[in-house]
């Protein structure tokens, strides 16, 4: 991949990008929900920031074709998605605001990495790199489980945001239609890390483990040591380790911890065999035992998704949409498939400017009018692609299976 | 309802056996009441059930919920209402006197909404004590008569197979812990009948439903109230400017609430101007509750304030008496020290003016209550806002206490009732201990509700008990506001910052529900 991708570069690539590489046509099936209801695409708002900032919420479309044209047209730096509203939001000016209301909304996550500032030491901020990356790896293992496993959703959208973060588009119908108090629900159930700067222990386990942080334990544990220890080597220093004896509640315990770690230990994986023998004592020996999962706790600490809830919460919270292009990165928001996220690389992902370069070598075809053109599956988005349509079929095919049901339902009458 | 003041009530009438719309003894309100009664009675029921209320609220505060001493303080203090007999059933009463006990119940219920479905504030506290109200008395019927409640109201869940009970109870204990939950009965629920248990993980998800323990049930019954409650309140709030033909009753539904839950600490408009720019530096430190005095150092640290932290402080300064001019200043100042004025204005400007109500939904948005900020939107990373006592590290607390100058033994009482539960407590504590109100032994005497409630109470006792220019404004204010009402000119409804969120009910969670345990 070549990335040569120019940030100030990006009002001329965008055009083209809008005119030859944008799905519109997977995109719009994805929206339109099968036409059920059949204003899902057009109540459903959009909002455009152009160049220089210019931010434009409740914009609508009425059909493909309409946002086609209008995205050719303004060629947005970002579209960021949002509710499907009682009415067309471009009326939103003229409705009275008690009537102009937000109605569905695929459930969404945003994971970020700045949230995990705090336990990575590779980079800080905007950037990721592959030490980090781990994060991103285990946050989609343990939500895309719970989602489908504990609350019985389907139709999991995971994108990648194109620079330091993830998005979660749960698609299923009982998803979109949850109101506020079930979307913070889901999100406060799928919240473990709590508490700012001033909270050195962040996780709080209660004396008997749920089932869903039993799931996300055994999933952490799968990537922990090699991550602790070659990604991040996260007691390699005082500087770092004092962060993680922070993590625990007793005091005795901490000091002799601390010299332990300058006597004993000598890198990260023997500091770490040392905390775990010193909780597995305090377990046996102490009767005032408070807290029997120090040890999961400092894991869920380092290692578990950390959501920005009120992008979950609110029906109206805009996300940006799959297939922008990051204008500082250049690359593409693709999809990415659960399955296969150990394999996920977010430096493969293509930008816009490797894309077009890929497209002028792509053979042309001609389209049922004769009109000829080159078919933008072919280049490296192609994949990200295919991921995007077997989630679309799903979502098809859970659609038919209602609609057999209904019939069925009718028939018996 | 309808209001009259000519017709005597004409309440029960028939021997009928069972009143069809008083199955039970307790009930979720669901349908308004029908009957006429007279403006005298209107009042005396609202009366009286507030003060059943208000005993819910304070003894809440102090005593930890559905324990023995809670249960007897409430106990004590409903006999001292004229709902003795109707919350709190000591002797048999005959059916006559039963129903009419209900009737009672479900109108005085209703009054209140219309008193209190005004403003976001007054929901939420009227909400709260409300349903604190019902798990009480919910908790004082025998289980035959929880049971018949439940089905009563068409929750009808039925218990799960063996084969899977066993199954699930096997995925719920996990290897470490062989726990009781062999024997107990599950139902099985749509998780989203059950959201306050899945919330709190309270309740073993799969497959999209939730299998709820026989004694969880009552949390679903609480949820289904409260949701149902908050919808309701939104709902009269948009009507009750229809209801303006009867001109009595408004002022008097203005008074009830007011005599519980004191102001709402919008800006008056006679206090504009009163603080400046200048000012805040000095004020923070005398008379700041910590939680903005924490957004403030953080503010003159980092020369910037996230979103959450513009909301709360940006509102309490405009309900000190910071114009828009002054706080435009104030902001500007600080954050240019870290960005050009540019930036500021484009990203910084518009939010101070959204406070404001200058910009967005154009509203005039009130300084968020000690409730709002304990609960909602707790800080993430890099946050400023929040309640010290609830959200900061204990250890981390203890060092801002120190630093304030409060003793050992003074940071000792304020941290054990932060660590009871009791953040308002402790916050009050420490306004005792740093303006040398009572001693560190002493109960803690003052209610704190509200930040700016924190301030005046301050500025009050720094100022001295002289009329000082602001609280004569204040109470003439509130003259007005009562005079203007009495006329018949349009009712105040105010609204709040929702964070942007248009939802339509108040979203409460079963912690706020908790709090103050
Ligand atoms: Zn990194």
């Amino acid at each position: 991949m070549p990335d040569d991708y120019n940030p100030e570069a990006l009002p001329d690539l965008l055009p083209l990008y809008y005119k030859r590489l944008f799905p519109y046509g997977p995109y719009f099936k994805w929206l339109n929900y099968g036409g059920v209801p059949k204003h899902y695409f057009s109540h459903r708002e959009f909002s455009f920031t152009l160049k220089d900032d210019v931010y434009i919420r409740y914009l609508s479309f009425t059909d493909q074709q309409d946002f086609e044209k209008e995205l050719q047209k303004k060629c947005p730096h970002k579209i960021d998605l949002g509710a499907v509203y009682s009415h067309r939001p471009k009326d939103q000016k003229t409705i009275k605001s008690t009537a102009f209301l937000a109605q569905e909304k695929e459930l969404v996550f945003d994971i970020d990495m700045t949230d995990y500032d705090d336990v990575r030491f590779c980079c800080s901020g905007a950037d990721i790199c592959r030490n980090c990356w781990p994060l991103m790896i285990m946050a989609v293992k343990i939500l895309d489980r719970a989602l489908r496993e504990d609350f019985g959703f389907q139709h999991i959208l995971w994108v990648y945001s194109g620079r330091r973060g993830i998005h979660c588009w749960v698609c299923d119908e009982t998803a979109r239609t949850l109101t506020a108090q079930g979307r913070s629900a889901i999100a406060e159930y799928l919240t473990l890390v709590k508490g700012g700067e001033t909270v050195s222990r962040k996780v709080i386990l209660p004396d008997k483990l749920h089932p869903s942080i039993r799931h996300a334990v055994d999933i952490i544990s799968k990537y922990f040591l090699e991550y602790i220890v070659k990604k991040q080597d996260l007691l390699g220093d005082e500087e770092k380790w004092k962060k993680v004896i922070a993590m625990i509640p007793y005091d005795q315990l901490k000091s002799v911890l601390a010299e332990d770690f300058v006597t004993v230990g000598t890198n990260t994986s023997t500091r770490w065999a040392i905390i775990k023998q010193r909780l597995q004592n305090a377990k046996e020996k102490l009767d005032l035992y408070k807290y029997p999962y120090v040890k999961e706790e400092i894991m869920l600490q380092l290692c578990y998704p950390r959501l920005d809830i009120n992008v979950s919460k609110g029906l109206n919270h805009l996300l940006k949409s799959p297939f922008c292009i990051h204008p500082k990165t250049g690359r593409v928001c693709v999809p990415m498939d659960p399955e296969k996220i150990d394999d996920f690389d977010p430096e493969q992902v293509p930008t816009v400017s490797g894309l077009l370069e890929e497209l002028d070598k792509v053979d042309l075809v001609e389209d049922d009018q004769g009109k000829k053109f080159r078919d933008y599956k072919k280049t490296s988005l192609g994949r990200y692609l295919d991921i995007f349509d077997s989630f679309l079929k799903g979502l098809e095919s859970s659609r038919k299976g209602k609609l057999i049901e209904q019939s069925d339902m009718k028939m018996e009458f | 309802m309808e209001f009259g003041t000519k017709s005597r009530k004409k309440l029960i009438t028939t021997n009928k056996v069972k009143d069809y719309r008083y199955p039970h003894h307790l009930q979720l309100y669901t349908d308004p009441p029908t009957e006429t009664i007279s403006l005298q009675e209107f009042e005396e029921l609202a009366v009286e059930r507030l003060k059943v209320l208000k005993a819910v609220e304070t003894i809440g505060i102090t005593h930890q919920k559905g324990t023995e001493k809670y249960n007897q303080l409430l106990e004590k203090e409903i006999t001292a209402t004229k709902f003795k007999e109707c919350f709190i059933r000591k002797r048999n009463l005959s059916l006559e006197e039963e129903i009419e006990n209900r009737k009672r119940d479900h109108m005085s219920h209703f009054i209140l909404r219309l008193a209190y479905c005004r403003s976001e504030d007054l929901r939420r506290w009227f909400l709260l004590q409300e349903l604190d109200l019902f798990r009480y008395r919910f908790q004082l019927e025998s289980s035959q008569s929880r049971v018949e409640f439940l089905a009563s109201n068409n929750l009808k869940y039925k218990p799960v197979e063996k084969d899977e009970q066993e199954e699930v109870t096997r995925e719920m204990d996990g290897l470490d812990h062989l726990t009781n939950s062999t024997n107990k009965e599950f139902y099985k629920v749509p998780f989203t009948e059950a959201l306050d248990l899945v919330r709190n993980r309270k309740v073993f998800l799969r497959d999209g439903y939730a299998y709820v323990p026989q004694e969880d049930l009552v949390s679903i019954l609480l949820s289904l109230f409260r949701t149902q409650l908050s919808h309701a309140l939104v709902v009269t709030s948009r009507a009750l400017p229809n209801m303006e033909e009867d001109g009595r009753l408004l002022p008097m539904l203005c008074g009830l609430s007011k005599r519980y839950l004191g102001q709402d600490y919008g800006v008056k408009k006679q206090n504009v101007g009163v603080v400046t720019a200048e000012m805040i530096e000095l004020l923070s430190k005398k008379s700041f509750p910590l939680c903005m005095q924490n957004i403030h150092a953080s503010f003159r640290q980092t020369h910037h304030l996230r979103h959450g932290s513009r909301l709360q402080y940006g509102l309490f300064l405009k309900g000190i008496g910071l114009s828009l001019e002054e706080a435009m200043k104030f902001f500007k100042a600080e954050f240019t020290k870290s960005m050009d004025i540019d930036t500021f204005d484009k990203k910084y400007s518009y939010n101070i003016r959204y406070n404001y109500g200058k910009e967005g939904k154009k509203t005039d948005y009130t300084p968020y209550g000690c409730m709002k900020i304990i609960m909602n939107n707790p800080p993430a990373m890099g946050d400023a806002h929040g309640c010290p006592f609830k959200h900061f590290e204990a250890e981390f607390l203890r060092q801002r206490l120190s630093s304030l100058g409060v003793s050992k033994d003074g940071v000792d009482v304020v941290m054990k009732y932060t660590k009871g539960g009791h953040y308002q407590v402790a916050c009050a504590k420490l306004f005792e201990l740093t303006h040398g109100i009572n001693d560190t032994n002493s109960e803690v005497e003052m209610v704190i509700q509200h930040p700016n409630q924190y301030f005046e109470n301050s500025q009050k006792l720094l100022n001295g008990p002289v009329k000082t220019a602001k609280t004569v404004k204040i109470v003439s204010s509130q003259q007005n506001s009562q005079a203007s009402v009495a006329n018949g000119s349009q009712v105040d409804v105010k609204t709040e910052v929702m964070d942007d969120e248009m939802g339509d009910d108040l979203d409460l969670n079963d912690e706020e529900l908790n709090m103050m345990t």
